[in-house]
């Protein structure tokens, strides 16, 4: 019996699809990244063009001459994922000016412009970058993964980063809890740009995540989607449990998902029994030093306090 | 291995470095792997979780049957797959090569 269950083999029987996000690239075993860059090119399909700032996702996807892309694809360099999003954009409105009966972007059906980055990428390093697109107006959607620090280059805290994480820039120790800001909050910073839709979403709710990507690029103008995406190697956990942890995240409302237009909370995805923040923390090693003494103690209930305070600001609470 | 052709024949470095779509395929990740999924087909009722949830595209319907089956091309044997499966159809065992 277990030498047939260690002779099972059906790679020749499969049924692959059209898949627009292909197998062969180079992520870790479990990267939650990866899932996301799936659900996106799933939601908009081949006629989109992915600009994609340096990081996990860009360097595991194109290492020359490979690409795991089936839709255009550009690799601009680290800051500057949401000017090329523009720059692509501008050029299609040029061409539609010079001959209306070219391509209309502004079509939903015509084309997509997507812009994707890490945390870094996104909410620090290329921020100028984004700021400008959003504040310009492009017809853009902007898609941030995060995973909570800068992977790619070995572990660095990034203004996503949580309370206590242990990182390479941000090392627990004798001296030190570990990473001491909280989250930068990027959806309230994108609605007061005056972007229309912005929206977060978990790799734990494919279904949601995608509803939101196509409800983005069926508007015009600029779109933020914000989507938690968990990271086996940088947050010291076993590449199995990805999906279960983005939705402990959620279900403690560390990550809370919801819906901003115009600058209002227009939906909320609501939590009956939120589950205490020390739940998740324990399922990772990033957060190990947190359990043994009174500061880490007290890291955790500041941690939960921050928390809480976003989820009655929200409404997050069934 | 069907969307596309081998990236590294005739390879020439183009103005910009373009490349082909889907050309990813040629890299066969399932060398990576150290434990493998197996499946208990009696126990799948074919509700996809796993394919959806895979990050490598790795886990799809075999063809004219009822259950999934792994492309073990590229299975990286994360595991994903036996989390979220709901009736517990599959199982995680140590790949012996
Ligand atoms: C201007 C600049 N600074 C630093 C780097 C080095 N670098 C490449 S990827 C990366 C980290 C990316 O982090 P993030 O955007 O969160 O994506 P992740 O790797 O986590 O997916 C850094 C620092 C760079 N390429 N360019
Ligand atoms: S380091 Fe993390 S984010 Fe980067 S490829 Fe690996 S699992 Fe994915
Ligand atoms: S073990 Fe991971 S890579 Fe392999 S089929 Fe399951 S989810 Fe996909
Ligand atoms: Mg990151």
């Amino acid at each position: 019996m277990s030498s047939d269950r260690q002779d099972q083999d059906f790679t020749d029987e499969v049924e692959h699809g059209e898949e627009l996000w292909n197998p062969g690239h180079r992520a870790c075993a479990g990267c939650g990244p990866a899932l996301a860059m799936k659900y996106i090119t799933e939601a908009a399909g081949p006629n989109t063009i992915v600009t994609n700032a340096t990081g996990c996702m860009e360097v595991v996807s194109t290492p020359f001459p490979e690409s795991s892309w089936g839709t255009s694809y550009i690799h601009n360099i680290f800051e500057n994922a949401a000017s090329v999003a523009a720059g692509v954009e501008a050029a299609y409105q040029s061409f539609d000016r010079r001959d209306p009966d070219h391509l209309d972007v502004s079509d939903e059906d015509d084309l997509n412009i997507i812009a994707i980055g890490g945390d870094g990428a996104t909410a620090d390093i290329g921020f100028r970058a984004l700021s400008g697109m959003m504040e310009r107006g492009h017809d853009v959607t902007y898609v941030m993964y995060d995973n909570e620090a800068y992977m790619n280059t070995g572990v660095q805290r990034s203004s996503q980063t949580p309370l206590g994480a242990s990182t390479t820039t941000s090392p627990a120790g004798t001296e030190s809890i570990g990473n001491d800001t909280n989250k930068k909050d990027m959806a309230s910073i994108a609605a007061d740009h005056g972007v229309e839709y912005v929206a977060t979403a978990s790799i734990s709710n494919p279904h949601d995540f995608k509803q939101k990507v196509e409800k983005a690029l069926e508007i015009d103008g600029p779109k933020f989607l914000h989507v938690y995406s968990p990271c086996p190697v940088g947050w010291s956990y076993e590449s199995s449990k990805t999906v279960e942890l983005a939705e402990l995240a959620v279900e403690t409302g560390l990550f809370p998902v919801f819906e901003m237009e115009n600058g209002e909370i227009t939906s909320v995805n609501k939590i009956s029994d939120r589950k205490p923040v020390r739940e998740w923390l324990e399922t990772q090693g990033r957060f190990k030093h947190l359990f043994d003494g009174e500061e880490g103690e007290e890291t955790i209930e500041a941690l939960q306090e921050w928390i809480d305070g976003r989820a009655e600001d929200l409404g997050l609470d069934a | 291995m069907s969307q596309s052709d081998d990236p590294y024949e005739n390879l020439t470095i183009t103005t910009g470095a373009v490349v082909e779509p889907n050309t990813s395929r040629v890299n066969k990740t399932g060398s990576w792997r150290q434990f493998k999924p197996v499946i208990d087909i009696d126990a799948c009722i074919a509700c996809g979780q796993c394919d959806t949830y895979c990050p490598d595209q790795a886990a799809k319907p075999v063809e004219g049957e009822d259950y999934y089956g792994f492309d073990l091309d590229y299975c990286k044997g994360c595991g994903i797959c036996e989390e979220v499966c709901p009736t517990d159809a599959i199982e995680m065992i140590r790949e012996v090569k």
